[in-house]
């Protein structure tokens, strides 16, 4: 017959006006900056690419959850492939904890099945609220990367699909070009149809869990050495502050409760930002009290205790659309690399600007990046310090800070994260990536984004 | 229609070929239109329920790969069976075998309906002819087996997607309202004669639900996430409610347009 089944709810939808023509969409990166607009596309089933391009010439971009911040889940006029709706199990090993599923099931949803089941994400970033195919994309890392490596290191194999209708197995012996291409290949080689994830093991929803403060960076590496044994690591720093609080700091431990505990999953997050905040709430002001309040807020300088994983993973996410308090204008990271020759110095060096230049926001994250190799042509953790923050986004202001930001962190060796940048130049990006023109030999012809646009544009400064 | 009768035992020997155990309390579900994204958000609450499923859908691959996540979701039986719905030659059989499968059935849970091309019913009778046949003289096929096997046992629930397009006819798309206005009147109708029989009918009008498909438009935080409508169908179910507008809002809006007045209602654009 001649009627494509749809999904039920769909004719209902036709009830309320639709808020936009067809052919733009609302589709924003977690930053909320730039903005452009392009076509959504579903993509439901793996075999919905690339069948879903026929007859357009635009280019394309498989996006997930829309959770990296800048421009690399972005295509000024092209289409967005969206995965969230492939989001199915395909096969799962109690023995092992290999799950295998499809590239759109979010991490939440992959928690959801496995901490019932005993098992936990092998790496997980501050957020559960991105997919299985774009933590593979962006190679994302979590705080246990000095022990565990990134994301891609627990992805034996997955399956690529190109525009042109190829269909690739990609492990370290089957393609592994292929395969170090797409880990951190920022969805730019094909359309991963599914992955494997290896997990591991729990025993409870709880991490034992001790908070440090710190003043300076002295401190925060002293902490660093003592604790390198621990399975996860990770510290708060005020960027706000200057004089004897620089680099105040909470470094933070935890390690997954060896006390048999309940596993059941975890609740809906009840809160959600209502609206936009408006742009003078955020101001030197509020983020100093705020970042005070945080530094205090643990009374003695050394606390112990035993707390639930998701105030310890996913503290925002207990918070839905948090990205609203930045109102309407968004936000922009910036989160660096750099290998420990300069780690000292250049983080001295860059929190000093960051502080100078009274645009600090809160929650910077300090962290050091362990020696394990990640998979990736492009992937971004390399050993040595790792620094990550926002900052809302004043025109006048942001870019002209983030752009010194940006030429400091080259000069001391280190290199700045893709999946965080709106504003990397494309002199920095060929630097920061050398591999770049190998990588680009491996992007798929019909799929490009504005990130890939504006770092290769050889017109570009 | 083929004569088959529906089987009158769900003890028949036929067919127990999983080996497993089945427990009396967990639930017998068939799903027609298994593949559709809410039956599928549906399936997965029932599935780690541990209930026993039998599904039906057109396309192979996609069966197969919802049959697969909802087994490991912790279903304690899934079947499955390919099959074009709009074939009511072939009903009885499928419906036989999908009760035998299931050595039974507590709900039988209608997913299945098309949305058609409103522009071109317009102009084609075929086409529009083609829109009632999927949404409402299908499901009258499988409906009247369906509740024939639960009045004779005095037991079971019949679970109808519908629609809210179904309570008004609106230029947009008043075929697929009417075709779902046919289902709903067909749905009441087989209410009042099979509720004396122990048997209960739902009907259910989804408003717009967030899926892939509108998850970036714009205003979509405020379309019901579609993990929260299939929880309300579940409760629904389980409540033996006769009707069920979801999200419950659309209950109040839907009563606002069914009562504005034809000289103000045909000069809207609705």
């Amino acid at each position: 017959m001649s009627l494509t089944t749809v999904e039920p709810e769909a004719p209902a939808v036709s009830l309320a006006k639709p808020e936009q023509p067809v052919g733009s969409s609302g589709f924003e990166s977690w930053g909320r900056y730039p903005k452009y607009n392009s076509r959504v596309v579903p993509l439901n089933w793996q075999g919905d690419f690339p069948s879903v391009l026929a007859g357009t010439h635009d280019s394309a971009l498989p996006v997930g959850m829309g959770r990296s911040y800048g421009d690399v889940c972005l295509l000024k006029d092209g289409t967005l492939l969206q995965t969230t709706g492939m989001n199915r199990l395909i096969d799962f090993n109690p023995e092992t904890g290999l799950l295998t599923a499809e590239s759109g099931i979010s991490l939440a949803q992959i928690l959801d099945f496995a901490v019932p089941r005993g098992f936990f994400l092998p790496v997980t970033p501050g957020t559960k609220y991105v997919t299985l195919g774009g933590a593979i994309a962006n190679d994302i890392h979590g705080k246990n990367h000095e022990i565990a490596g990134s994301f891609g290191n627990h992805v034996p194999c997955f399956e690529l699909v190109r525009s042109d209708g190829t269909r690739r197995l990609c492990s370290r012996t089957e393609n592994p070009d292929w395969y170090a291409a797409t880990i951190g290949g920022m969805g730019l080689t094909g359309l991963i149809t599914w992955a494997q994830l290896r997990l591991k093991p729990i025993v409870s929803r709880g991490i034992d869990y001790e908070g440090i403060q710190y003043h300076g960076i002295d401190e925060f590496l002293d902490l660093k050495q003592r604790y390198q044994h621990v399975e996860y690591t990770v510290s708060w720093v005020d960027c706000a502050s200057t004089g004897k609080n620089f680099a105040r700091g909470i470094f933070m431990l935890g390690e997954h409760s060896k006390v048999p505990g309940e596993l059941k999953p975890s609740p809906e997050p009840k809160l959600v930002f209502p609206f936009d905040a408006p742009g003078f709430a955020l101001n030197h002001t509020t983020v100093s009290m705020f970042n005070t309040v945080f530094f205090h807020k643990q009374r003695k300088p050394h606390v112990k205790t035993v707390q639930d994983y998701e105030p310890f993973f996913y503290p925002l996410d207990a918070v839905l659309h948090w990205n609203r308090m930045y109102g309407k204008r968004g936000l922009v990271q910036f989160q660096y690399a750099i290998p420990w020759e300069h780690a000292k110095e250049g983080t001295i060096a860059i929190l000093r600007e960051i502080a100078k230049s009274g645009l600090a926001s809160f929650l910077a994250v300090l962290k050091a990046f362990g020696d394990i190799p990640s998979l990736g042509m492009m992937s971004f953790p390399q050993a040595g310090i790792m620094l990550a923050l926002d900052f809302p986004i004043k025109p006048d202001l942001t870019f002209p800070l983030l752009q010194r930001l940006g030429d400091m962190t080259l000069e001391f060796g280190g290199r700045l994260y893709p999946a965080k940048d709106a504003a990397m130049t494309a002199h920095q990006f060929q630097t920061f990536y050398p591999e770049w023109q190998r990588f680009a030999r491996f992007r798929d012809p019909m799929l490009t984004s504005s990130f890939w646009e504006r770092v290769t544009d050889s017109t570009g400064a | 229609m083929s004569t088959l009768a529906p089987p009158t035992s769900d003890t028949s020997p036929a067919l127990d070929q999983t080996g497993v155990t089945r427990s009396k309390i967990t639930k017998k579900i068939l799903v027609l239109g298994a593949t559709s994204g809410i039956a599928e958000a549906t399936c997965r609450i029932w599935a780690a329920q541990g209930a026993q499923m039998f599904l039906v859908a057109r396309n192979p691959e996609k069966l197969a790969a919802v049959a697969a996540d909802l087994k490991l979701r912790g279903a304690a039986y899934v079947g499955t069976a390919v099959a074009d719905l709009d074939d009511t030659d072939k009903h009885a059989e499928l419906l036989a075998n999908a009760v035998n499968s299931l050595t039974g059935m507590d709900i039988a849970y209608l997913a299945y309906g098309v949305l058609g091309d409103q522009p071109r019913a317009e102009q084609d009778f075929e086409h529009a002819a083609q829109i009632l046949h999927s949404n409402f003289v299908a499901p009258v096929s499988l409906l009247t087996w369906l509740a024939n096997f639960c009045v004779q046992r005095h037991a079971g629930v019949l679970a109808v997607i519908s629609s809210v397009a179904g309570d008004r006819g609106r230029k947009s798309n008043y075929l697929y309202g009417s075709s779902k206005a046919g289902l709903t009147a067909f749905l009441a109708g087989l209410r009042n004669r099979v509720d004396r029989e122990g048997v209960t009918v739902l009907t259910i009008k989804p408003g717009p639900v967030k899926t892939a498909m509108t998850a970036s438009m714009k205003g979509s935080e405020k379309f019901a996430d579609v993990n929260k409508v299939a929880a309300t169908i579940v409760k629904a179910i389980d409540k033996r409610a006769d009707n069920l507008y979801v999200p419950f809002q659309w209950q109040p809006i839907m009563f606002v347009i069914r009562n504005i007045p034809d000289r103000v209602f045909k000069k809207l654009n609705l």
